[in-house]
């Protein structure tokens, strides 16, 4: 309800372990991890994707806070459905930059024995407070923006350093993850570049599974709908013959 | 009671009693195994549906979808001659009329109806049946509508109440067909003899003398049913020796109820376990192969796709697609805890792969979370692969129904034998809704069909004000449905009575009044409205609201959001308490179902603007579905949403339509297997009651709008049963394309 939504919009006033600014939920998620997904999309993100299909997600300032408790207990509505196969991804906008709320949700979820996920670029530094929620996340989907740094800063606005960072330290301490392409036509299909992810990715130890998530411009009229330019118009979209090459080249099925 | 055809079976009380449960409960073998032992289509079989298939053609080339009439015999159970597709192929045998697809004229229901039928199709009934019906023998139709009250007339016209069985066949009578094959005619006949000396009783009541003569009449016409098989040349007078008997005897009974009645639904029960009983013995005993096993079940079923009636071109618009429900009830568990799953529920799952995907019979799985894995994963595959099967909450059914019920029609539990309903339609409750507003006039007609309740006057409508009128109007619309409702199925026993079917019941039955309501959604999010936003009203020069603007942004039924969905449970509740209030005929005991078939267009289309901002002649959302585009969480929600309408007030049934784009099920094909497991599992461990499935893309069907011709088998559930989808109105197709399908982008 409209009058009963917090309108103060202020970040600094609340206790961001129990409040973040949450996009929306789809509580039929079948491909963002194992199982049936309860799938919180987080509000905010610090890239700049070019290919973004929720670019809507970005400004942390939008969307709406809710309660640690609120989220939680909606979440236990699906327990039918989650349990024991399936589970909750956190997705976005980038789930990190509210790593404290999703910690502390991780905490409480763990106690029920469900199955926990985080859909991230790992473009974040491993601070203490990370760290401790790698410990009690299950699994990652980590989205390798680009293998080769300098087309990546023109991707997404960001070096990748951080995120392959992130990437070892998840193999070095043994949590599995699931490693995902965005193919882009002309950004992300270079041969060499997949040459050089999948030497990448066959220096981790802890990969479940890799996916070529095909580029598709169905988030476009999101753009538009906020009188943005849509930064690869006319791009076209990636289709099986893209996804089949690319599997290909990495070598997976 | 002893017969040589009862060798090998485990003794029991049904062998001194008819007891149809416990010969299953004694005798069955339940199967946890997977579907690897299953057998593809026969050479006969293929040729056999290679010819229904042209059939099919001819049928879809003539005018209308009905290929021929037979417009001069009055159909009953052995007024035609015996009629074969090819009958050296045939393994079960027995036709409505003597030709394939031909449809007999059943007047008892009404003669108007059968006239107008024959003249969209380009026939005239014969004379000598118009003047049998029109000066010597009243009809059903006629006798209701010899009593029907000018308020009972005034609210069906204005389509207050809707859809009621006042011009045809009430149906949703399930006999017990396994009866015929297990005990044969004879004894069933000793049955009721022996049940017409229990009613020799001192004094001759109303009541008695009523149900002597029904039983009279059961008599009788078990007797034709055996008639009727000697035709065919058996004798069904003793029980049937084998499995390929068995679904003989079994067909035939049914075969009688649709010769006999054209009911709206005309469901076969839960028979695929009662028959593996028979298949195991014959496959113990070397006398049949898996092959030929599964040929039986696949010209069974072929039968059942065979089964038409003759509709006028309105019926259709209400329940489109030519559907005859044929529901058939698989699996479930038993109360003892085992499955009955059997091998023979997976060879009827079978035939949607053996023969391709149809609409009839309906599939319905009755699902619980403790059946087998492997049955779990065949049937949702086969829903993923044919979108034709549904699945209704067999965990939830068995406390109040045992494990021996079926489903009628789409979504009406029975215990089979043992209870039939008096089938009731459905009342408008967005109408209704409207109606308390205006103070009972049409809000489309601007007439008025109630007596006259103050209207609300205000510019903003305010919640308890409406809540009140709304409450009185229900009341209105509760006696008035009651009042119409046993003025029906009153005239329907006497001018149309269900002989075979009722011959194939025990004598003590329960009745329900079937009532049912539409709108349900669009009234929740309307209060909603009303409560958590601001809804203007728009008035006419005379005062008559007509539409209504909606300020700010309220709570939507399908988001599993408590503030709306307590909404939807307590209008429920709280209509299913008037309606106990009127008494009903013969004592039935009354029940509601939230289910509108296809005829939530019709229903939408003659109801005006309502205040969730829904426009006039729009659609409702079928059964308990919310409103398209109005859920944003996600399919579980909507689900969540669903099953916190209550059961036990709703007993008749809760259907919700579920669509998915198959990419959005999941990855893989075993992923996507899965998920659908975990998500019926889930929904119904909600205490869900109802679900369809289908799984398809919306391209598809745009394509099957525009190229009918490529799919011909294209099969989709709409509401409790499945269609083809080139057989649905433009209208219906669209409103199935704009439902929510969900998908992910």
């Amino acid at each position: 309800m409209e009058n009963k939504i917090d309108k103060t919009n202020n970040l600094e006033k609340k206790d961001l372990r129990y409040y973040a600014k949450i996009h929306s939920v789809e509580s039929f998620g079948t491909v963002d991890g194992p199982g049936i997904r309860f799938v919180l999309f987080m509000q905010g993100c610090h890239l700049e994707c070019k290919y973004c299909h929720n670019r809507d997600t970005w400004d942390i300032n939008s969307g709406h806070y809710k309660s640690l408790d609120e989220i939680f207990n909606k979440i236990m509505n699906y327990k039918n459905y989650i349990y024991p196969r399936g589970g909750v991804t956190i997705s976005g906008g980038e789930p990190l930059l509210q790593h404290q709320f999703i910690y502390e949700l991780f905490t409480k979820l763990k106690k029920e024995n469900i199955h926990t996920c985080i859909d991230t670029s790992g473009m974040v530094s491993l601070t203490e407070d990370i760290k401790k929620l790698i410990d009690i996340t299950d699994l990652f989907l980590l989205d390798i923006k680009h293998i080769d740094d300098k087309k990546c800063k023109e991707l997404v606005g960001k070096s990748n350093k951080l995120e392959l960072e992130f990437a070892k330290y998840l193999s070095n301490n043994n949590k599995p993850m699931w490693i995902r392409q965005v193919l882009v036509p002309g950004f992300t299909d270079d041969k060499e570049d997949l040459l050089k992810l999948k030497d990448f990715i066959n220096s981790l130890k802890t990969v479940e599974r890799v996916e070529i998530l095909p580029y598709h411009s169905v988030g476009e009229f999101k753009w538009k709908k906020l009188g943005l330019n849509y930064p690869l118009e006319g791009v076209r979209q990636a289709d099986n013959n893209d996804v089949k090459r690319a599997k290909e080249i990495l070598g997976i099925e | 009671m002893e017969f040589e055809q009862w060798k090998n079976f485990k003794k029991g009380d049904w062998q001194t009693e008819i007891n149809v449960r416990d010969f299953i409960q004694r005798n069955y073998t339940p199967y946890t195994g997977d579907e690897s032992f299953l057998s593809g289509p026969t050479e006969k079989t293929k040729k056999l549906w290679d010819e229904v298939l042209e059939l099919y053609n001819k049928e879809h080339n003539s005018k209308g979808g009905v290929l021929d009439i037979d417009t001069k015999t009055i159909s009953t159970i052995t007024a035609h001659n015996a009629g074969y597709i090819d009958k050296d192929l045939e393994d079960i045998v027995g036709l409505q009329t003597d030709a394939p697809l031909k449809r007999a004229i059943m007047p008892f229901g009404g003669i108007r109806i059968v006239e107008k039928a024959c003249e969209a199709y380009d026939k005239k009934v014969d004379d000598e049946v118009e003047t049998i019906f029109h000066k010597y023998r009243k009809t059903h139709n006629d006798g209701v509508f010899s009593v029907y009250t000018p308020d009972i007339r005034a609210a069906r016209s204005s389509h207050l109440i809707t859809g009621l069985p006042d011009g045809y066949g009430r149906g949703r009578i399930i006999g017990d067909y396994r009866r015929v094959a297990l005990y044969g005619i004879d004894a069933l006949i000793s049955e009721k003899q022996a049940e017409l000396d229990v009613l020799n009783t001192d004094e001759l009541t109303e009541e008695v003398i009523r149900s002597r003569e029904e039983i009279s009449d059961q008599i009788s016409a078990l007797k034709e049913l055996k008639e009727m098989a000697s035709k065919y040349g058996f004798d069904i007078s003793v029980p049937a020796k084998n499995a390929k008997e068995a679904v003989q005897w079994l067909y035939f009974g049914y075969l009688g109820a649709i010769k006999s009645q054209d009911g709206a639904a005309m469901s076969l029960g839960r028979t695929s376990t009662f028959l593996d009983i028979y298949f195991e013995r014959d496959l113990q005993n070397g006398v049949l192969t898996e092959e030929e096993a599964q040929e039986i079940m696949d010209h069974f079923v072929m039968k059942l796709r065979l089964v038409r009636f003759l509709r006028t071109p309105e019926y259709n618009e209400l329940f489109s697609g030519d559907p005859v429900w044929v529901t058939e009830s698989i699996g479930g568990m038993g109360i003892d805890g085992r499955t009955l799953v059997t091998k023979n529920s997976f060879r009827l799952l079978h035939t949607l792969e053996n023969l391709g995907p149809a609409p009839e019979p309906n599939m319905t799985v009755l699902w619980s979370t403790r059946l087998p894995e492997n049955f779990k994963k065949y049937t949702t595959n086969l829903s993923i692969k044919t979108s034709s099967i549904q699945y209704e909450n067999d965990d939830l059914m068995r406390i109040t129904l045992g494990d021996d019920y079926g489903i009628a029609c789409c979504v009406s539990p029975m215990k089979i034998g043992k209870q039939m309903q008096f089938f009731g339609a459905r009342a408008n409750l967005a109408k209704t809704l409207l109606y308390a507003i205006n103070g009972g006039r049409d809000e489309v007609s601007g007439k008025q069909i109630t007596p006259k309740y103050a209207p609300i006057t205000s510019e903003y409508l305010d919640y308890d004000e409406v809540m009140e009128k709304f409450n009185q109007m229900m009341d209105y619309v509760a006696k008035i449905y009651i009042k119409a409702l046993n003025a029906i199925h009153y005239m329907h026993d006497k001018y149309c009575y269900e002989a075979i079917e009722m011959a194939l019941h025990d004598r003590e039955i329960l009745r329900t009044m079937a009532c049912g309501i539409a709108g349900l959604s669009v009234v929740a999010d309307s209060l909603s409205a009303i409560k958590y936003a601001k809804v203007k009203v728009i008035r006419d020069e005379t005062g008559l609201a007509v539409d209504y603007k909606v300020e700010g942004d309220f709570p939507k039924f399908g988001n599993d959001d408590n503030r709306v969905d307590q909404i939807a449970v307590d209008i429920t509740k709280n209509f299913m308490n008037k309606l106990r209030k009127h008494q009903t005929y013969r004592n039935s005991k009354h029940t509601l179902s939230i289910l509108t078939i296809t005829s939530n267009v019709v229903y939408g289309k003659a109801t005006g603007n309502t205040p969730d901002g829904r426009r006039a002649g729009e659609p409702f959302g079928p059964g308990a579905n919310p409103l398209h585009g109005r859920d944003t969480n996600g399919a579980l929600a909507v689900m969540n949403s669903i099953a916190k309408l209550p059961f036990d007030s709703a007993e008749d049934g809760i259907s919700y339509t579920f669509s998915i784009t198959p990419g959005t099920l999941g990855k893989t094909d075993n992923e996507k297997v899965d998920n659908l497991v975990n998500m019926l599992d889930g929904y119904f461990a909600q205490t869900g009651h109802h679900i369809n499935v289908n799984v398809f893309d919306r391209s598809l069907l745009e394509d099957a709008m525009e190229h009918p011709e490529k799919y011909p088998q294209l099969t989709i559930r709409v509401s409790g049963y499945a269609v083809h989808f080139t057989k649905l109105t433009r209208e219906q197709q669209l409103d199935v394309i704009h439902r929510t399908i969900h998908e992910r982008i």
